[in-house]
């Protein structure tokens, strides 16, 4: 008997280790070479015109295997789009892509690799806020460039990083507003349901501020959190219908990944219909609503900056090069592949950093960074998107689309054009004196006062 | 002259009625294409009033508006448009052509909340009762004042007692904002006799006080009687929530009985630690997925059924691998526990990549079937999901299977006495390796048949499994290894303590503490629940 105890509890420590050990050896014998050999070949190469690397960083295996796949895909399918009309400064994209494998730590030690071995000019990567903490350093250290192209919680700017995907106020806010108002259903009391990490809590404290200042109390307010991974919806879903006597009641829903396909088929399972408390995800998609059945939550909510049913010549001609890709690339699932709201990010920020080294004239990342700064592109989204030139992040319109039964999105509000980001929420006290500005005299991304103030006055 | 008289009489009711008529039928027309508007306000009294109105005409078009298929033109045309894909008038049903140009109304949430009231009060004139009774519980969730007059006339010419009930309960809510105390006293009585713990937070809003200090109902009577009220309605809610969490605790349970019944076999009565079990799970969920697909294909008018034909074949699925496994891996490494763990922990991770590289490392849909989609409503605010309540009831059906087998079958009484004294058992004769390998079948097989109902609960994906070893093999370990039934009282047992403890700690801490609580168990009782003497109890 004891032995099984044993047993279990090596049992418990395999499967906690499940994901491979963050010090996997690289194992190609090149990266022996000592650094010092590398950098003159570097310098040498520079006035090359042979291909330039361009890092790829997202999990292809275990949990976000199934949201970040298809970024991998999309970035692919862009870096052959530019190849194919010549490439950059005359040279062409070689894609170097390396899979951290839905391992926090591993994406560190995958972003040192492509920086330091691979001397990437530029990444494009993660979707989780924790792998974003995680190689934020490795890029502040050895001066790297990421494209960041997800929605996430905002309190952030790096000045090695551009922020491609949603801050809270180009999604979040803009959502509990319209379920707020009389289309959305005049919502007077808020169920915020996430799971427990970075992301959810950190919208979530957002959102309760937002809601203070428009005279909620926190008496109509409930906060919830699951596990990830979580599978059972029954008390949750009680407690909501609970909740939701005697005011009208909308669902702020940041679950994310498996877990919202069993709390959507409770949903429809328990009768509760988007017409009675309306559930407005951020982390549902089309890419998501793949794996489930859509017809119970028809009503449902998402707010995005981009969808696949937005009716724009530039959005077809979008997901007709993404389909003619899938099919060549003979990608898995073939025909029922989607676009969605952090691909077209992946392929707004690909185009952008193209444009930003065109006007560079240099693929280095100093002068390169300077360039990105103010670039304008012609989005899938039907609108002219603009990389914001003080705070990394862009400028972009805010849709709201219902749920319909083949798993698309029906919009059904959005913003007149685009709107700029505000990294930090100017509805947290802590964070509201916060100005992330790169532009001198400013040049810091998380300051109360400039930086080189006392420079300028001079 | 008494002809003349009637020709006049008759003449004159139709100057009388005939523009009533038309007028009636032409502002029909008018406020359907009030829908077109921009405007939702405007639209959504439109919809109010459509539903006041007797014509059948007024149904057809706010079902139109729900469905999408209503088109609005400039000229005020109201166009329906059919399966055809044709546009069709919304009052004669004669094809025309549209003049100006389209709008299709704007359908959202608030929209769609206005039309469920409305078409309500239309189907309260239905002679369906089903209809009736189904509209009533609409409008008793509240109705719009505007409504009233009609529900009192439909409640005084109708018969059947539960949309009487429902009725009444509906107009009391608005009574309840009646100039007249004595109505309100009414309202509250009746909400008192009838009502459901949900209409709890409107009582006691009666009873708050203004920011003066003075009440927010004047009336002591009213105040009084809501009192009274909110107190039997607390009573009432305390009984639903006790049934309902138990149901709740119950349907947890036989989600991770159906996980951990295939392990209670190989683990429990072999003694195989089994880390691929997780995977036939993952198989058998699969085995439905295809099972489904092949039903769109080949037989989509009995799209409904293919889970009772996903049953069998998930079945003989695991049951095949399973006993290959037996026979090629897990056979060389009986009384290795170690070497068996990492074995079959490799088995594992290659049925997943297999899976993977077969049907993509994205979760796949397998939808409901449209008898196990919806809910049976044991009282107000206990529900019960379909889904759910089969669930319960075929983990019954296998537990009472898997019974069966194992004490009253040949095979049963050898696996029991292989797993009391293996050298015994093979010294009366007993084949031990093809009962071994029929028993690893077996409980690989069970396991698929809890794949099949999983994937009606959550999703399916290559990953399935893993989220479930760790919940199987702590039901098993904690009901005692070797025990069926000491399996089957810990996987109800601990789904009744995450239940109960979940509404006050929460999903996250209930889980913790289930853990803990778990860990505690196994110090004093490393045995399990029920200890078992034989092979499992030796080692």
């Amino acid at each position: 008997m004891r032995k099984i105890g044993i047993l279990l509890s090596l049992i418990v420590g395999m499967l906690g280790g499940c994901t491979p050990p963050a010090k996997e050896a690289p194992a190609e014998p090149k990266a022996e070479a000592p650094s010092a050999d590398q950098a003159p070949a570097a310098a040498a190469k520079k006035d090359d015109t042979g291909p330039i690397k361009v890092g790829i960083l997202h999990s292809l295996s275990s949990t976000m295997a199934i949201s970040e796949t298809s970024l991998k895909d999309v970035a692919l399918m862009t870096i052959e789009e530019i190849n194919e009309s010549g490439g950059v400064l005359g040279r062409k994209l070689e894609p170097v892509v390396v899979d951290p494998a839905s391992n926090w730590p591993l994406f560190a030690e995958k972003a040192r690799e492509l920086l330091q071995k691979e001397q990437v000019a530029v990444t494009f990567g993660c979707w989780t806020s924790v792998s974003r903490k995680s190689v934020l350093p490795v890029f502040e250290e050895l001066n790297g460039l990421l494209f960041y192209p997800v929605q996430y919680e905002g309190e952030e700017s790096s000045y090695n990083v551009f922020y491609t995907g949603a801050a809270p106020n180009q999604q979040a806010i803009p959502a509990v507003e319209y379920l707020m108002g009389a289309d959305g259903g005049n919502a007077k009391r808020f169920v915020l349901l996430g799971t427990d990490y970075v992301y959810p809590r950190t919208t979530n404290k957002i959102l309760r501020h937002f809601l203070h200042s428009k005279g909620i109390t926190d008496d109509d307010i409930m906060e919830e959190y699951t596990p990830f991974g979580h599978a059972d919806y029954q008390t949750i879903i009680a407690k909501i219908k609970k909740f939701a006597e005697g005011k009208r009641t909308a669902v702020v829903s940041t679950i994310n990944g498996d877990s919202n396909v069993p709390f959507y088929k409770e949903l429809g399972n328990q009768g509760l219909k988007a017409e009675d408390i309306p559930v407005v995800a951020f982390s549902v998609g089309e890419e998501e609503l793949r794996g489930v059945d859509a017809k119970p939550l028809v009503g449902h909510l998402a707010a995005w900056n981009y969808f696949q049913s937005i009716d724009s010549p530039l959005n077809t001609g979008f997901i007709a090069k993404w389909k003619a890709y899938v099919k060549k690339a003979n990608l898995p699932d073939g025909d029922k592949r989607v676009t969605n709201d952090p691909m077209e990010a992946t392929y707004i920020g690909i185009h952008m950093w193209k444009q930003a080294v065109i006007q560079a004239g240099s693929f280095n990342v100093d002068a390169v960074r300077q360039a990105v700064a103010g670039q304008v592109f012609k989005a899938p989204s039907g609108f002219e998107i603009k990389m914001d030139e003080r705070n990394h992040h862009l400028h972009k319109p805010v849709l709201i689309g219902e749920i319909q039964a083949d798993g698309q999105f029906k919009i059904v509000w959005k913003t007149e054009g685009p709107i700029r980001a505000m990294p930090w929420s100017p509805f947290v006290p802590e964070s509201a004196k916060k100005i992330a500005d790169w532009t001198f005299p400013w040049v810091c991304g998380n300051c109360t006062q400039a930086k080189y103030g006392s420079l300028a006055m001079k | 002259m008494a002809a003349l008289r009637r020709w006049f009489l008759l003449t004159g009711l139709l100057w009388v009625l005939w523009p009533a008529a038309y007028g009636a039928a032409q502002s029909l027309q008018a406020l359907s294409a009030q829908l077109g508007t921009p405007d939702r306000q405007t639209q959504q009294n439109a919809i109010i009033a459509l539903g006041m109105r007797s014509e059948p005409a007024a149904l057809k078009v706010l079902a139109a508006l729900e469905a999408g298929k209503l088109r609005v033109s400039t000229s005020g045309q109201v166009l329906i448009m059919g399966s055809d894909r044709k546009l069709r008038d919304a009052f004669s049903g004669s094809a025309v052509t549209p003049q100006g140009a389209l709008s299709e109304p704007l359908v959202t949430n608030a929209i769609r909340r206005a039309v469920t009231l409305s078409v309500s009060q239309l189907q309260l004139r239905s002679n369906d009762l089903e209809l009736r009774r189904a509209a009533a519980k609409v409008l008793a969730g509240g109705a719009p004042a505007e409504m009233e007059p009609a529900m009192r006339k439909t409640l005084a010419g109708e018969r059947d007692p539960t949309v009487r009930k429902l009725l009444r309960l509906s107009l009391a809510q608005l009574d309840l904002t009646s100039e007249d105390a004595r109505r309100r006293v009414g309202a509250v009585k009746v909400m008192n006799e009838l009502g459901d713990p949900g209409l709890k937070p409107l009582l006691a809003r009666l009873l708050e006080k203004k920011s003066d200090g003075s009440y927010l109902e004047p009336d002591a009577e009213v105040r009084a009687e809501a009192g009274a009220a909110v107190t039997s309605l607390e009573r009432k809610e305390l009984v639903f929530r006790v049934v309902r969490d138990l149901f709740y605790g119950l349907s947890l349970g036989s989600v991770l009985l159906l996980a951990a019944l295939g392990l209670a076999i190989t683990f429990g009565l072999m003694g195989v630690i089994n880390m691929a079990h997780g995977e036939m799970l993952m198989l058998g969920a699969y085995s439905t997925f295809v099972v489904q697909n092949l039903f769109q294909r080949f037989a989509p008018g009995a799209i409904d059924y293919y889970l009772v034909a996903a049953v069998p074949v998930a079945f003989t699925t695991c049951l095949l691998v399973g006993m290959l496994l037996e026979r090629t891996v897990i056979r060389f490494l009986y009384g290795r526990p170690l070497e068996t763990l990492l074995a079959t922990w490799g088995i594992s991770l290659v049925l997943i990549q297999v899976v993977r590289l077969v049907f993509g490392a994205a979760n796949v849909t397998v939808a409901n079937p449209s008898w196990l989609s919806g809910n049976y409503e044991l009282m107000p605010d206990v529900v019960l999901p379909y889904s759910r309540l089969a669930t319960i009831l075929f983990v019954a059906v296998i537990v009472a299977f898997v019974w069966y087998v194992l004490n009253r079958t040949t095979v049963g009484l050898q696996v029991r006495a292989i797993t009391q004294n293996r050298r015994m058992a093979r010294c009366v004769g007993i084949r031990t390796a093809r009962v071994d390998m029929l028993t690893f079948g077996l409980g690989s097989a069970v396991a698929g048949l809890g794949g099949v109902a999983l994937s009606q609960l959550g999703n399916v994906g290559p990953e399935l499994g893993q989220g479930y070893i760790v919940d199987s093999f702590m039901v098993v370990v904690v009901g005692g290894v070797g025990n069926l039934f000491g399996t089957l009282y810990a996987a109800v047992g601990l789904g009744a303590i995450n239940k109960l403890l979940e509404p006050v700690a929460g999903a996250v801490l209930g889980k913790i503490f289930v853990l803990g609580f778990i860990i505690m168990f196994i110090q004093r009782r490393p045995q399990g629940l029920f200890a078992l003497k034989g092979r499992a109890a030796e080692s």
